[in-house]
């Protein structure tokens, strides 16, 4: 166990020098950006002078090293710029959309996993029957069709048709107020304040983005379950555990699910990570103040600030993410990390 | 105790039907220990997997009937039958720590057997558990429960294996191949656990087998498959000495034991005199003060520590010892695969040690010394022909191009005995025996002086063993090379070395011309291996 906390340790030191390194890329990945945001903050009526003025201001005629100097002082005291199009500190800005984001995507998996590793193994124990293919017919739809399609397809049904879901307006409709900012996930803070009238409001304008995701997560965690499954039914140990007379289900869950366990928890890490990444176009259809569309404003106008914040936050999370998944490799396989 | 009449299995498969037991019947009295013998694909783990009900997908008993104990077990319901699996017959597995489930506990493992077949509740789990350890001689059980299966050595996992069978004390136990891929010793160790407990118990016992001498030793009875029939049955002394059926002969022959000499394995009509090979005084390597030290978790690990030898021009040495001993780690030094930490190789009078491993590819004796790797399928490309393979070298060393490559892969497929119309093949279309001579024709295509040979026959059928050491035997004879031949198997080794050199811990322990160290053990470990060899009873002359 020592040894194994050790190794947890160990990666979490692994870590820091990877977002030092995002720090740096994140930098010129911004300076690299078309277009000259010290003309865009003047407007279209400035001169020369006044643009000139602006970007001594913004410290943009320093030379690249100076700024990357100012850039992490700043980083340091936590302050990560002001958002030209917003006029508002970057860093409330991502404090107010990141928790929108990761709600939908969060919930979108949940739902996924919930559907599609249920789909996964039934189909590895039944191979050839109708579950069989009912889990290659969703997998590939799932797949096959872009999410701002199903999306829109779920707004006809479910608005416009039948009418059950609400107007596909952003995280609230209009009739409640937000609640008390907590976590920023209005699920859990209305929760908290025990508002569930709002907390109801907040899970109805959420059922179809978040199922949108779903239906495109959920093919390759079914078919990694199910690949995984198969691979581990196949095992020398699951014939060793049957001819000791454990229980199917013992056999299945206890033996054959756990170490089928480990690609699965693989391919949601990479799931997770492009769902954000798609999370761009759900966001447009349902008008979702979330963090992927604050990032194409921001780029369409050389925002550099908010760009630049944005790939920090989001490279961020994707090294905290890859922690988090390594963290669950060793606790789900004694073998890591040892060897 | 069971009682199998007429049983037969046949698969589903890709290309159609596959009979894989045609109609067999055996008994299994109590306390008593039956052999099953046969090669590769001859339905031995088939009949025991139909009897558990444990077939793969796609397998079906067709005919026949299994009665245990009074019990139909081809009629029983799946639910009864989980009731009789682990605890009225049980099974242990070959390959142990592929058996266990890598990812928990080994203590639990036996837990979750006690627990199913209610032979404890959750409170007296682990101790029953730490005692069906114990019974298995595993010292210090209660700190070994808490490992894991990566954790303990394959002898180990075994012992776990059985330990996991046994909880249950049930009333037969069928043991498929239970030593392969073990040490002799533990191999010997592991079998007389089994055949002490089998005794202690009155449990019946079914030993599947491809090694006869080992089935001679430990059964009451042997019946011999082949294609999925028994094509003999008897007494292990009466088997061996007065053999009735073709293929039993056949499979005596082959299997290596003291007083043969190495063409008495082949069948009596392909035998010809033996070549003699001359060892000239001439050494073509020496291996002065060798170390090898890789650093470990806990402090350097010194695998080979300060050996020396030499191998004379002609001369076929024989390394022996058990995992851990230095032997790979030495022949990979030797062949230039890895560095040594210190110490010389001299090759031809010429320090080939000085050349880092990664630069001897250029190396002008690259083509001097080749190597036959242990696993004929795993050292071969899949996606590469048979030509392809044995192109390799003489394309990339010799740089041999077109028609004469093409001439001279075909001649030396015509010198270890491999049809021209089977070069074209990929290696999952050919034999276990079909992939050796591959590897063979690979490692002699440069006319190589020194071949190291690891293991070459252990993935092999004894039949087929006996015509690969064969093989080497002549092209030895013709072609002049020395060998170093790595095994752990003593009685091949006898076979074909002339010198043998012991090797424990990263030493040699004892050194010398084969016959004398064999028959006069001078070293305490080296008499425990051969006592530890099971020596099949010697069949009266053909």
């Amino acid at each position: 166990m020592a040894t194994r906390s050790k190794m947890i340790l160990g990666r979490v030191a692994q870590a820091i020098p990877v977002v030092m390194g995002v720090v740096v890329i994140s930098f010129l990945l911004t300076r690299a950006l078309p277009g000259d945001p010290a003309a865009y903050f003047a407007g279209p009526a400035a001169d020369e002078a006044s643009i000139a003025e602006i970007r001594e201001t913004l410290g943009l005629d320093k030379p690249l090293f100076q700024q990357f100097f100012y850039y992490v002082g700043d980083l340091i005291r936590g302050e990560l710029g002001t958002s030209l199009t917003t006029g508002q500190a970057v860093l409330t800005d991502l404090g107010a959309r990141l928790p929108a984001s990761l709600e939908l995507t969060l919930v979108a998996l949940l739902l996924s996993c919930a559907i599609a590793i249920p789909l996964g193994v039934l189909a590895a124990t039944r191979p050839g029957t109708w579950v069989d293919h009912l889990c290659r017919v969703l997998v590939t739809a799932g797949v096959s069709m872009p999410t701002f399609f199903t999306g829109i397809l779920l707004i006809y049904i479910f608005y416009y048709l039948a009418g059950l879901a609400p107007s596909p307006l952003g995280r609230l409709d209009f009739i409640y107020l937000s609640p008390p900012h907590v976590t920023g996930f209005y699920l859990i803070d209305a929760a908290l304040a025990g508002d569930w009238e709002t907390w109801l409001g907040a899970l109805k304008q959420l059922i179809l983005p978040a199922t949108t995701l779903a239906l495109f997560t959920l093919a390759p965690i079914a078919r990694m379950t199910r690949a995984a499954m198969l691979s581990a039914l196949s095992s020398d140990f699951i014939r060793t555990a049957r001819a000791a007379g454990l229980s199917d289900r013992k056999v299945l869950f206890g033996y054959a699910f756990r170490n089928a366990l480990l690609p699965v928890v693989t391919t949601l890490g990479m799931v997770f990570s492009f769902t954000l990444g798609a999370n761009v176009l759900v966001e447009k259809v349902f008008a979702w103040p979330g963090i992927g569309s604050y990032a194409v404003e921001a780029l369409v106008v050389s925002d550099y600030a908010a760009v630049q914040g944005f790939v920090l936050a989001m490279a961020l999370l994707f090294v905290a993410l890859n922690l988090v998944i390594d963290i669950a490799y060793a606790l789900i396989d004694p073998r890591i990390g040892l060897n | 105790m069971l009682s199998i009449k007429d049983l037969s299995v046949a698969f589903k498969t890709r290309k159609g039907e596959v009979n894989a037991v045609r109609g067999i019947s055996l008994d299994v009295a109590k306390g008593k220990t039956l052999g099953i013998v046969g090669e590769s694909g001859s339905g031995k783990s088939v009949t025991s997997y139909a009897l558990m009900r444990i077939l793969d997908a796609g397998g079906e008993i067709r005919t026949g009937e299994v009665v245990y104990g009074g019990i139909d077990l081809r009629a029983a319901s799946e639910k009864d039958m989980r009731d009789i699996r682990g605890r009225e017959i049980s099974m242990i597995f070959q390959n142990p720590r592929a058996a266990l489930n890598p990812i928990r506990r080994v203590g639990h493992q036996v837990e979750d057997v006690l627990i199913r077949h209610a032979q404890a509740t959750r409170q007296d789990a682990k101790a029953k558990a730490i005692a069906a350890l114990e019974a298995v001689k595993i010292n210090d059980a209660a700190a070994r429960y808490d490992a894991y299966p990566f954790e303990l050595s394959g002898g180990m996992c075994q012992r776990i294996v059985i330990a996991i069978a046994l909880a249950c004390k049930p009333q037969l136990l069928i043991a498929d191949e239970p030593t392969t891929g073990l040490d002799i010793t533990t191999q010997k160790a592991v079998m007389d656990l089994v055949g002490d407990l089998a005794r202690e118990r009155g449990m019946g016992m079914i030993l599947i087998t491809h090694d006869l001498g080992l089935a001679s030793q430990y059964c009451d009875r042997i019946v011999v498959m082949k294609d999925g029939l028994i094509v003999e049955e008897g007494d292990p002394q009466k088997l061996f000495t007065d053999p009735q059926h073709a293929y039993t002969r056949k499979l005596v022959d082959a299997t290596p034991r003291v007083g043969a000499s190495i063409r008495n394995l082949l069948p009596p009509e392909t035998r010809t005199a033996e070549p003699a090979h001359k060892v000239h005084d001439r050494p073509l390597l020496e291996v002065r003060d060798l170390v090898k030290t890789y650093p470990g978790k806990s402090g350097p690990v010194q695998a080979v520590k300060s050996i020396s030898f030499q191998i004379k021009s002609g001369q076929s040495l024989g390394l022996v010892g058990e995992s851990g001993s230095g032997k790979s780690t030495t022949s990979e030094m030797v062949v230039r695969l890895q560095d040594p930490t210190s110490g010389n190789i001299l090759f031809d009078g010429q320090d080939i040690a000085a050349t880092p491993s990664a630069r001897f590819m250029r190396h002008p004796m690259r083509g001097e010394i080749q190597m036959v790797f242990q696993d004929a399928t795993d050292s071969l490309n899949p996606r590469g022909t048979a030509a392809s393979a044995i192109a390799e070298p003489l394309a990339r060393i010799a740089r041999m191009r077109g028609s004469k490559l093409n001439a001279r892969v075909a001649e030396l497929a015509e010198l270890v005995g491999l049809p021209q119309p089977l070069l074209s093949r990929f290696p999952h279309q050919l034999s276990g025996g079909q992939k050796a001579r591959v590897g063979i024709a690979r490692a002699i295509a440069l006319e190589p002086k020194l071949l190291i040979l690891d293991e070459p026959t252990a993935a092999l059928d004894v039949s087929i063993q006996a015509i690969v050491l064969n093989l080497l035997v002549d092209l030895r004879a013709q072609m002049g090379m020395s060998y170093l031949f790595v095994s752990h198997d003593l009685n091949v080794v006898r076979l074909l070395c002339d010198e043998v050199l012991v090797m424990k811990h990263g030493e040699i322990v004892d050194r010398g011309p084969t016959a004398a160290v064999m028959d006069n053990p001078s070293h305490e470990y080296t008499r425990s291996l051969i006592e530890a060899a099971p020596q099949p009873p010697n069949p009266v002359a053909a």
